[in-house]
Order: structure tokens, then sequence, then C-alpha cells
């Protein structure tokens, strides 16, 4: 019936209106999905891309929240994008962004009550570590046994979601705190608490690393040799060989980079916002980067605003569920949409569509 | 023979087809007489593939009318043309390979025929004509000559009156060539038109009594091939005034630049061919050409020679050093500089720019600032100045490799090698698909760089490219290389029998 068709030249401008198109195609579509469970189209969409920037009743709490909502999707955006340059397909960040968290924890709460201005740094470094074994057995795996990181990386997501259960309710258990499930907060461990570094607004180290990882990673990928190998092994593997480079060592470094950055947003996340290791611990930061990844185009600064753009929706749909009793699957249906709204576009970028003849 | 010649089987009328703002083929007029065998000359891109496939009804035309045996002729569809008498061998054959060579005729008839009858008829064909095939091998186990013996088989059993043939030579040796060229004339004798599509211009020569000559899509003009010198022809074709560069004066005999020993390497899939008992030197302002038909080893031999490929059961010297084990990139930083066949995802990547593609190779790191930071204005200087210096048409350094022809790429490519100024220079098939203008600009600077000092092993299918500038030969047959011979002492004849003597 159809037929796809590569364009032969790829517009440039459209591609760099993807983004836009399908934030403004999901807010469409999203408003019909809203009217149909009853709710004002308008109200909702001005409630989640609107109200949170400017109404006086929200902001003030609501701006410094999409920062904070938006840093574990930057960091783990950006620690994805560059695997994906590379056609590295971790989609397990969520399982490493658990894992961080919890070795962090692990560490800091096995020396509780002990104070010392070395736990805090030594918690974030070992955060960063649990991210990053989490995402070596994919590796490992890809580069010995030829074995697909998207399974391994995607199963090892749901072991670690019962390794986080088995630490909320054994090993990371609060003693003191009544048989519930949950480890010690440690934002009441000063050694270890990840705390604001503005009074009164939540905004803690995590937002900040966030900000100077997106001028890293730009350095990176564009100003670095480093960043043009990947970027070569990602277009062909064929052509990246010949240029002497070991595909299986770019491919460790991908994976260590998206597991670092992973597990580096657990820790922030355990010990600043979040507070203890608990059951629902994550809330799917891991793969709604995935979505931040690609809107912002695996570009750094476009990872910025995708994050930014996508914590907003987080934010502002939180309003809409106490606002206008939005439930919140219909936030994740909005979500998925932009995903998918972008790679359709995306696919008439690169395509065009040919009704094959009547034969 | 007047008779004949006045006699049209096949005409077409002002054909014009575009691709997007491509005119592939503008007003396009051409008389094909019965019992002639017509050449189509062009080279790459000038339009001959796009004119036959209207022809054989794979295309539509835009405009233009076609009359075959003096009647309207508009096939909507290959079959629509082998009904009507055309045929067709293609370049790429289109066999299944797990089927024996008679099956494989079989299922490609239009009309249903009894397996007995149409044995009894391909028995007769191929006898007639010389087209040996044992009927019960199966496809995969046959030469290339067999397969398109077979292919051309299957286009026979269809008595077509019009044969189009796709560049039948560029997979055969030399011998089978010849048993081809005999079959073909047998054909037009009995009054069967060929359509012979190519760019080889000394076989044209021999074969052709007419040669219809395309350039950018349009037609030059008739002319007769048996009257013309293939340079004449060729300088139609291309439209300008060719150079033919020399060889380079003199190697230097006492300083050994590279020797490779190879016992045995096996290939990493299954349809790869193992290398076996390779032994070849070269020397300082020397080249080496490394001929053979296509699938001989070439790209086996390269990865071993680029170092994409490492085995322990060879050895490379270079200049006193063993370097079997050193990657492309260590092998780059003491002096060699490769250019692999399969320009867009090997030797350059269609989706990055020029900039980005000079980065590929940076053997002496010149692109590289203090910490591996990327140092833009010297990768600008040098991708202008190769852009300059070789003629790359290009908007510019950050044009996309892929937006380039393929002439220019490759002259991009040869040119990033080259400007590295390398004391050993390996090239797989340096001119392949470029036209003739930048070809001969090609050659030269391998020979000017030979020249200064450097050595060369120029791998490539074209003989004749082989020939004119290699100060010794050796052919690859099966993974195996023939001695090394200098290029002057070699007849014609013999390296046939090299090529193909050991082949089967």
């Amino acid at each position: 019936m159809f037929k796809l068709i590569p364009r032969e030249n790829v517009s440039p401008v459209l591609s760099l209106l993807g983004p836009l198109f399908s934030v403004g195609l999901t807010m469409i579509v999203g408003g019909i999905l809203f009217y149909f469970l009853g709710v004002d189209p308008f109200a909702a969409i001005k409630m989640i891309f609107w109200d949170p920037l400017m109404s006086e009743t929200f902001s003030t709490y609501s701006i410094p929240q999409i920062f904070i909502k938006g840093a574990p999707l930057i960091l783990i955006a950006l620690g994805l994008s560059v695997g994906f340059k590379a056609n590295v397909w971790n989609i397990g960040a969520e399982g490493q962004y658990i894992m961080g968290a919890i070795f962090g924890a692990s560490f800091a709460l096995s020396l509780y009550p002990l104070e010392s201005i070395v736990i805090f740094p030594a918690m974030i470094l070992i955060g960063v570590i649990g991210g990053c074994l989490w995402s070596m057995i994919p590796a490992f795996l890809k580069v010995k046994f030829q074995v697909n990181e998207i399974l391994v990386s995607l199963m090892l997501v749901y072991v670690a979601e019962q390794i986080l259960a088995l630490a909320s309710l054994g090993f990371l258990r609060n003693p003191d705190g009544a048989g519930f499930p949950g480890s010690r907060n440690l934002n009441q461990y000063t050694s270890a608490s990840n705390a604001e570094i503005i009074a009164g607004t939540g905004i803690h180290l995590g937002v900040l690393l966030s900000f100077l990882m997106v001028i890293f990673f730009y350095v990176l990928l564009f100003r670095h040799s480093l960043g043009f190998k990947i970027k070569l092994l990602g277009n062909s593997p064929k052509a990246s060989g010949f240029s002497g480079d070991n595909p299986n060592k770019l491919i460790f470094l991908c994976l260590t980079l998206s597991g670092s950055l992973a597990g580096l947003a657990g820790i922030m996340e355990v010990a600043g916002p979040a507070g203890q290791i608990n059951i629902d611990f994550n809330v799917g930061y891991g793969f709604t980067a995935i979505i931040v990844a690609f809107l912002g185009r695996l570009n750094p600064i476009g990872i910025f605003f995708a994050g930014i753009v996508m914590a907003l929706t987080y934010v502002g749909g939180e309003l809409t569920q106490f606002m206008l009793n939005l439930p919140a699957a219909a936030i994740q249906v909005f979500q998925g949409m932009l995903l998918f709204f972008l790679l359709s576009f995306d696919l008439f970028v690169h395509y065009k569509i040919k009704l094959k003849g009547n034969k | 023979m007047n008779n004949k010649i006045e006699n049209t089987l096949f005409q077409c009328r002002a054909i014009n087809k575009e691709f997007g703002n491509v005119r592939a083929n503008n007003d396009i007029s051409i008389n094909v007489r019965s019992s002639q065998i017509h050449a189509l000359l062009g080279e790459n891109g000038a339009g001959k593939s796009t004119l036959v496939k209207i022809i054989y009804g794979l295309l539509q035309p835009d405009s233009g009318s076609m009359t075959f045996l003096n009647e309207e002729y508009s096939p909507k569809s290959p079959k629509d043309a082998r009904a009507l008498g055309v045929g067709m061998v293609f370049q790429h054959f289109s066999l299944f390979e797990p089927l024996t060579a008679f099956e494989n005729i079989l299922v490609g008839l239009d009309k249903e025929l009894g397996e007995k009858e149409l044995h009894a008829s391909v028995i007769m064909l191929s006898e007639s004509y010389g087209l040996e095939v044992n009927l019960s091998s199966f496809i995969g186990d046959l030469s290339a000559g067999e397969r398109q013996r077979v292919e051309i088989i299957r286009a026979l059993i269809q008595k077509p009156k019009l044969l189009i043939m796709d560049e039948p030579t560029s997979v055969l040796t030399p011998f089978e060539c010849e048993s081809l060229f005999k079959t073909l004339k047998k054909l037009a004798s009995e009054g069967t038109s060929i359509l012979y599509i190519s760019h080889k211009l000394k076989e044209i020569a021999d074969l052709c009594d007419t040669a219809s000559v395309l350039r950018k899509g349009a037609i030059v003009g008739e002319y007769d091939p048996k009257k013309m010198t293939p340079r004449e022809l060729g300088e139609i074709m291309v439209g300008q005034s060719l150079f033919e560069p020399k060889r380079p004066v003199a190697a230097n005999k006492s300083n050994k630049v590279l020797s490779v020993k190879i016992n045995e390497v096996k290939p990493d899939t299954q349809f790869g061919v193992t290398l076996k008992n390779i032994d070849l030197a070269v020397y300082q302002s020397e080249i080496l050409g490394i001929g053979g038909v296509a699938g001989n080893g070439q790209e086996e031999l390269m990865q071993v020679l680029t170092g994409e490929k490492k085995d322990r059961n060879v050895s490379i010297k270079y200049m006193d050093n063993d370097i079997e084990m050193l990657n492309p990139r260590e092998r780059r930083e003491i002096g060699l500089a490769f250019a692999p066949e399969e320009r867009l995802g090997h030797a350059a990547v269609g989706n990055l720019n020029l900039l980005e593609n000079s980065l590929i190779t940076d053997p002496k790191k010149r692109f590289q600032m203090k910490m591996g930071f990327i140092d833009f204005s010297e990768l600008n200087e040098y991708t202008n100045e190769i852009i300059e210096k070789f003629n790359v048409k290009t908007t510019g350094v950050s044009a996309l490799a892929s937006s380039l022809s393929g002439g220019n790429l490759q002259k991009f490519v040869v040119g990033r090698e080259i400007g590295q100024k390398p004391s050993l220079f390996i090239v797989n098939q340096p001119t392949w698909g470029v036209d003739a203008l930048s070809a001969a600009n090609i050659r030269q600077a391998i020979v000017d760089i030979a020249n200064t000092g450097a050595a060369i092993i120029l791998i490539s299918q074209d003989l004749d490219e082989i020939l004119e500038i290699s100060n010794k030969v050796a052919f690859l047959t099966n993974g195996n290389l023939s001695i090394p011979t200098n290029t002057m002492d070699i007849k014609t004849d013999e390296i046939g029998a090299i090529m193909g003597g050991i082949s089967d």
C-alpha cells in the first residue's frame, strides 16, 4: 500500500522543528484526551505548561521543583545520549539509577551515626560506582558474548527493583522505623544529607551538577576526539575499525558514562528530595530520560531544554492531579505522546511516503 | 551486409526520464538494427542503466516512444518485455544460490514448459552457443563466468530478438571474456541483436558494430568503433581530451619498504576467501599492481594490510619492523596510508561532513591538541587543502560526504591519504566508478608520490589501470597471489592464463 522512500536531502530546519512540533501536537492530542476525561482541555494544558512558571500561587514552589525534577532527567539523558550516538542502546538507566541509590545509601547508612566531612563525597562516588557496575553487566555480555544490550539492561531494571524491595524491607530497613518499610532518612543524617543549597527552594547539588554536566558533555562530544570516535562508531563500525578504534573499548566507555550518570542521579535523589531508600523510590526517571535524550536530539544543550520541558510536565501534571483530578496515568500517556510524535515526525523528515501503484 | 544495416529492429525516440531534479535521460533516440551488436557507451551516471531499464520495462519513460519489430512498444514490466522478445542479462546476477543451474532456468520461465522438453532445449542452446554449464551444479558452487552463462541461457530460452547485456565482462577473467564474445558474435550472426552496455573501450572496438555514446543523459552521437581508436572513443565519452599517466621512473631496489608473507589466513565469514601463499615485497618509488577478478581475496588482503584484521599467520615487515600486530592507527603513525575500496561506510562516512571525515585518519595527531581536544583550525586548513589540490567539487568543508558524487568523494579520500605524505600507500580500486578525467588525475597523484619516494600497492580489478602505472604486477586468484613480474615483461595472454588458470 504505502512505501517509504528515503529523502535525499534532509532539511536541517525541519529536523530542528521536530521537538517543537511534537510538543505542540502533544498539547492538541493530549487536550482531546483530557476532554474525554471530563476536564476542560484548555485549563489542563495551561495548568501543565503555563501555571508552574507564571501563576503567582504556584510558581514559587514549582519553578525550583522543575529544576529538581529536571536534574535527574538531564543527568541520565546526557549519559544515555552518548551511547545512543554510538548505537549502544542502554535502556536500563532506571536500574542503574536504583543501584546508584542503594550503593551510596548503604555505604552512608553503614556508618550511621558517625559524622565526617568525607562521608558525603565518598557516598556520591560509591553511588556512581554502583550505577556504573550495573551497566557493566550488559557491557561485558555484549562485548564477550554479543548479547543484545537492550534486553540485558532492561531486564536488569527488574532485578534492581527486587533488590530495592529487599533493601527497603530487609538490610536497609530503619531499625527505629516501627517496622515500616524504608531506610533511615538521609536528610536527618547530616554527613550524608544532600541538603538544599539555596534555602527554601529544595535545589540541591544534583541540580548544579546537571548544569555542569551539560557543559562537560558538550565539550566531550563536539570538541574532543573521544566524542568524534563515539560518533564514528555509531555511524559506521567499519569506518571506526578502519580509523583504528577498538569498538569494544568504546562500548565499555559509553556504558560506563551512562551507568555512572544514572548512579549519580540516583544517589543525589536518595540523599536529597527522596530522603530514603523505599520500595517506591524509583518513579521512572530512567525511562523518561530516554524520551528526554531523543527530544533533545542527543545534543547536550537540547537535552537541557528537553529535560526542563519534561520536568514541566511532571510538575504541571501534579498540579492537574490535585486541582483538576486528572489521573496520574493521563500524564504518563501525555509524556509518551511526546516521544511518539517526535519519532513520527522524524520519519516524515527522513522519508517520503509514496502510494504504491495498483498492480 | 548492407541489407542488414538498413533493417531496424528496435528504435526509441526522444526518451526523457527525470529523477527529482536529475535528468537521467534527455531526448534519447537510438536505432538498433537486426543482427547487430550495438554498444551503449558512457561513463557511470551517463544514463545507460536508466535507458535499458526503460527498454526492459523496469522503468516507464516520462515521455518519448519506442518501436520494436515495427510496432509500438511500451512494456509495463519485464514480463511484457520478455513476451515481446526482449531479454536482459544483468550485471548483478539474479540467481538462487541453493538451487541448481537447471532449476534456476526452470523457475525463471514465464510459460509452462515440460521439464524434459526444457532440458533438451537447454542442452541444445548450451552446445550450439558454447555456453558450457553443468546443469546439475548448485549455483553457489559456480564461478562468476558460469553463473553468467546460466543467466544467458535463461534469457535465450525465451528466444529474444533483442538481448540486453549490462556490463557483462566486469566479473569475468580475460579467458571467459573471449568465450563470451564468441557466443555473442554467433548470436548476432543468427539474427539476435545485442544491446551491449559497457565503458570498456577496447572490448567495444573488438565486439561491436555500432556504438551510441551517452554523456550526461544525452546522446552524443553514433560511431563505428571499428574505425576509431579506443582513445578517440574515450574522449568522445568524457567530452575532453585525456592524458595518460606514466609509470614511476625507477624503483629503488636497495630500499625495501614492505614485505608480506602469508601462509594461510581464514576468512571471518563463510563467504570470504582464504588467503594462501602470499609473498610480496615493494620497494621505494615502486608501484606494485595487484590485479584479479573481484572476490578473489582483494578485500581480505586489504584488511590484513591495514590491520583491521590481525592474524598470527601473517608476517609483515615494514622497514625492518614487524608490524603485523599493529592496529590501523599505529600503522599510520609509522608512515603507512590506506584507501579501501568501499568509499561510503569504510573509507569515509556519509553522515559526517568533510571535516569529520578528515579526522578518520589522523596519523600524525595533527588535528589534536593537548588532552585529545580537536584542533579545528588545523583540521579546517587541511581539509580545504585536500579540496583545492584534488579539485573536489563540493560546497565546502561542512558538506556531508554523502552529498559528494562518487568520483569527488574518491578524490577526497585519496587526497586525504596522500596529503599525509605516507612512505607506503596501499589503495584498493582507486578509480572504481570514477569519471575518466578524475581517474587519470588520481592515477597521476599516485604516480607523483611514488616519484617522490613512496612505495605503492595498487589493488585494482581494472587491468588497464594496473598495466598503465605499475612497475610490477601480480594477480590474485582464489586467495593465491602469483609471483610479481615486471609489467614490461608480461604479455596479455599470459595474464589470462594466470588469472584463469588457477581459478577452478
